[in-house]
């Protein structure tokens, strides 16, 4: 299961296949493409990127002057997915999700998996992101991940993997939505031509699913607002447009405080309780009298508000388990427990370096393999073996064999194809896709598509916006 | 609403009406430099008085040498007051208000700001400068423009608009307070001609040389400069002008609110107690005192709304 395949020459191309004849999907674009004039379309791209700055959808770089608010490049060039793709897809993630949820539960109530032996004990007890308060907790609504983010990457024409799953808080959906917003602005023809699922009730179905969790003190129509760090946070304007569009508040914690067992916004008229608290602040920050004490964006006390159902957080405090990149590679294991079936999408397969014969191998074949940190995110800290120099492979197996524990390794996936436009004509880049997940008391709705992150730089894998990575439409075509 | 996002809107517009305020005080003293190179320095101190900056002027120059002051003025990012800080302000404020504002709204300041970033840029030279301080003055009225004609008239509306005119009445004071010696009767100058250049100075700081001639004629008195600038409550930034709006804005407040705020009455008491006299029992009681007493009660309004609507913990 283990023998990684090595550098490939190849990719599969999701608008060319592989033999340079266009794909059923993307026939009625390429048409289109066809006959349009490229130097419109160059102008267009230009607007989309005037038109990005003036909205204001921008991020700031982490370590980066705050005045530095960047762009992320967009590209005009749709990224399709059929409708029998898009089933396939949806089957393996609701599969997954369900899974996810059901552990969660488990781990924090009677922890079967582990009495089984399917899961080692210490993949649970050393983990950071474990919460032990929560032991015996049951989240309004029994949900857990009320908004989950599940990466899947491609590589042939069949095969599709899971490449992690973000059960904390997962961000990108307020592109998937302006991507959408921009290509119905410059190609309003485009969609009359061809059938496109909508994404854009995405805010009201997060809304309403975030509602249908409302905790038991809630009488009447639940309040929701969404919790941010502040206007410096790299994903702030993510965070104004959900609670804009799902005409909620916008609240930091220093907006709140405990009023009589409730968890209260300051408002122009005094203190307002609020039911459903869509916090985009980890854990560790949510509270500090019981999590970080020098914490700053939290709410003191909001976690025996939780605990007296006074207040619903989502996602759950303690989802980063399954956030975790050791944890994932068990994730096969997890779903056929709880499910019973096997799972629809599989994982890349993955080395631990915990295991002594796993990091022997690891450290064999580093040159051609993608080591990742176990708590890592945003392609940060990562090793990219047919990438790096052999200077940064010798530093990266140092750290690797001071703490094996703290990685794992895969093999260099070779990642599909998307063209993007570029001056001189299409050009094939790697992509991955995130779709978006709801899970509430009355069901899991998956949006259409999702975000497609794509690296701009020819022959790179790295997607993470933080790394110079962009973002494309992602259309699933109607039946 | 949230206390702070209620004051994310006032303090937005606080800005804004802040950095058009300032373009405008430019613009006056680098007309006075460029007609009378005797008077400038004394006349670019003023400016800086005015706008509240000279203090921190001269801990970092030492005379007032046109190009500093309004390089100070406009684009200096050590200067908090300088436009170019002002509308970044106006932009954060914009941004932690943002649900609270039409896509509109917020994309003529998010505008705003890019675009003055980009004039303010470099030192601006002084043949460029009316260029860029009309850009300036046109810019807050795209703003101004895209409020009025997209935001609902929510108690948030209410309170950017309170932000508004409790900033140019504070300006309009704050102009009177510098130059009210020039207002004053004097001794020396009964039977001589008034100096026609600083009054005109004073009016043009508030845009409303034309309006003042329009209305009063070419008869220019101390008197009725004073009445134009306190009193006339259709000029737009005179001080009873702002004060009515204001009184409108937290009348509002009060009905929606159910609630009759210390803030409520502070702002009647502004009106009526200190407003509604002629000119002349301004002028008996001394100018001067009634500017500095004008002064301390706006500020103490606009604390007092801080507090009444919980901008802060």
């Amino acid at each position: 299961m283990l023998r990684g395949k090595g550098r490939r020459i190849s990719f599969f191309d999701e608008m060319t296949g592989q033999d340079g004849a266009v794909r059923a999907p993307y026939r009625d674009y390429a048409d289109w493409f066809d006959r349009e004039d490229a130097a419109r379309i160059q102008r267009k791209a230009q607007q989309a990127e005037a038109f990005f700055r003036t909205t204001g959808i921008t991020f700031n770089v982490y370590g980066q002057d705050e005045a530095d608010e960047r762009l992320i490049p967009f590209d005009v060039v749709p990224r399709i997915i059929s409708a029998s793709e898009w089933r396939r897809l949806s089957r393996g993630i609701e599969q997954r999700v369900r899974a996810l949820n059901a552990f969660l539960h488990d781990i924090y109530h009677r922890q079967e998996i582990l009495r089984a032996g399917r899961l080692p004990v210490e993949l649970i007890e050393r983990n950071e992101a474990f919460l032990p308060m929560m032991m015996g907790m049951d989240p309004p609504g029994g949900v857990y991940t009320h908004i989950s983010g599940i990466d899947i990457v491609r590589t042939g024409a069949d095969e599709f993997y899971v490449l992690e799953d973000n059960a904390r808080t997962p961000s990108g959906v307020s592109y998937m939505l302006e991507n959408r917003e921009t290509m119905l602005q410059m190609f309003p023809e485009l969609f009359a031509r061809i059938s496109v699922r909508e994404v854009g009730d995405y805010p009201l179905n997060l809304l309403k699913s975030l509602a249908a969790c409302a905790p038991p003190a809630c009488g009447g129509t639940p309040t929701v607002a969404v919790l941010t760090p502040g206007i410096h946070n790299s994903a702030y304007f993510e965070h104004s447009f959900l609670a804009d569009q799902m005409g909620a508040e916008l609240v930091e914690g220093h907006d709140l405080r405990v009023v009589d067992g409730r968890v209260a916004m300051r408002t122009t008229q005094g203190y307002t309780p609020i039911d459903v608290l869509y916090r985009r602040v980890d854990d560790d920050f949510l509270d500090p009298l019981n999590f970080r004490p020098d914490s700053l964006l939290g709410v003191p006390g909001i976690w025996d508000v939780y605990r007296a159902g006074g207040i619903t957080i989502a996602n759950a405090p303690g989802t980063g388990i399954a956030d975790d990149k050791a944890l994932y590679s068990y994730m096969p294991d997890i779903i056929e427990f709880y499910t019973g079936e096997k799972a629809l999408l599989p994982n890349v397969p993955t080395w631990r370096c915990s295991e002594p014969e796993h990091l022997r191998e690891v450290l064999d074949r580093l040159p051609e393999l993608v080591v990742k940190e176990v708590h890592g995110s945003g392609g940060y800290g990562m090793l990219v073996g047919p990438a790096a120099t052999k200077k940064a492979i010798a530093a990266f197996r140092a750290k690797l064999e001071a703490n094996p524990r703290g990685y794992i390794a895969q093999p260099t996936l070779s990642l599909s194809t998307v063209p993007i436009f570029t001056k001189t004509g299409l050009a094939p880049r790697h992509v991955d896709l995130r779709p978006f997940v709801l899970m509430s008391p009355q069901g899991i709705r998956i949006t259409p598509g999702g975000l497609t992150r794509v690296a701009m730089t020819r022959g790179s894998l790295v997607v993470n916006s933080s790394q110079g990575g962009g973002t494309k439409d992602t259309w699933v075509l109607e039946d | 609403m949230l206390g702070k996002t209620a004051g994310a809107l006032y303090w937005m517009a606080r800005y804004l009406e802040r950095s058009e305020n300032n373009a405008r005080l430019i613009d006056a003293g680098f007309r006075i430099a460029l007609t009378r190179s005797n008077t400038a320095a004394d006349e670019w101190r003023s400016v800086l008085v005015t706008a509240g900056q000279d203090y921190a002027f001269r801990q970092a120059h030492q005379d007032y040498h046109s190009q500093r002051v309004v390089d100070f003025m406009l684009r200096d990012p050590a200067n908090p007051s300088s436009i170019l800080s002002v509308i970044k302000q106006a932009r954060d404020n914009a941004r932690t208000a943002r649900t609270y504002l039409t896509r509109e709204a917020w994309e003529a300041v998010n505008t705003s700001w890019m675009t003055l970033g980009s004039l303010l840029r470099r030192q601006v030279r002084e043949d460029d400068l009316p260029d860029v301080l009309a850009a300036i003055r046109q810019q807050s009225g795209l703003v101004r423009g895209a409020f009025a004609g997209t935001m609902l008239r929510n108690d948030g509306y209410n309170f950017s608009r309170l932000g508004t005119f409790l900033e140019r009445a504070d300006n309009t004071a704050r102009i009177l307070d510098v130059k009210y010696y020039l207002l004053l009767p004097s001794v020396a100058h009964i039977g001589t001609s008034i100096d026609n250049v600083q009054w005109e100075t004073i009016l043009r700081s508030v845009s409303a040389h034309r309006a003042y001639h329009w209305l009063y004629g070419t008869e220019i008195s101390a008197l009725k400069i004073a009445e134009f600038l306190i009193l006339y409550k259709q000029m737009p930034r005179s001080l009873a002008f702002c004060c009515d709006k204001m009184n409108d804005n937290l009348g509002w407040l009060a009905r929606a609110y159910g609630e009759e705020t210390e803030a409520v009455r502070m702002g009647a008491s502004l009106c009526h107690d200190r407003l509604s006299r002629p000119i002349a029992s301004i002028f008996d009681g001394g100018l001067h005192e009634f500017i500095t007493d004008f002064l301390r009660a706006n500020a103490a309004l606009a604390r007092q709304i801080e507090r009444d609507y919980r901008f802060v913990e």
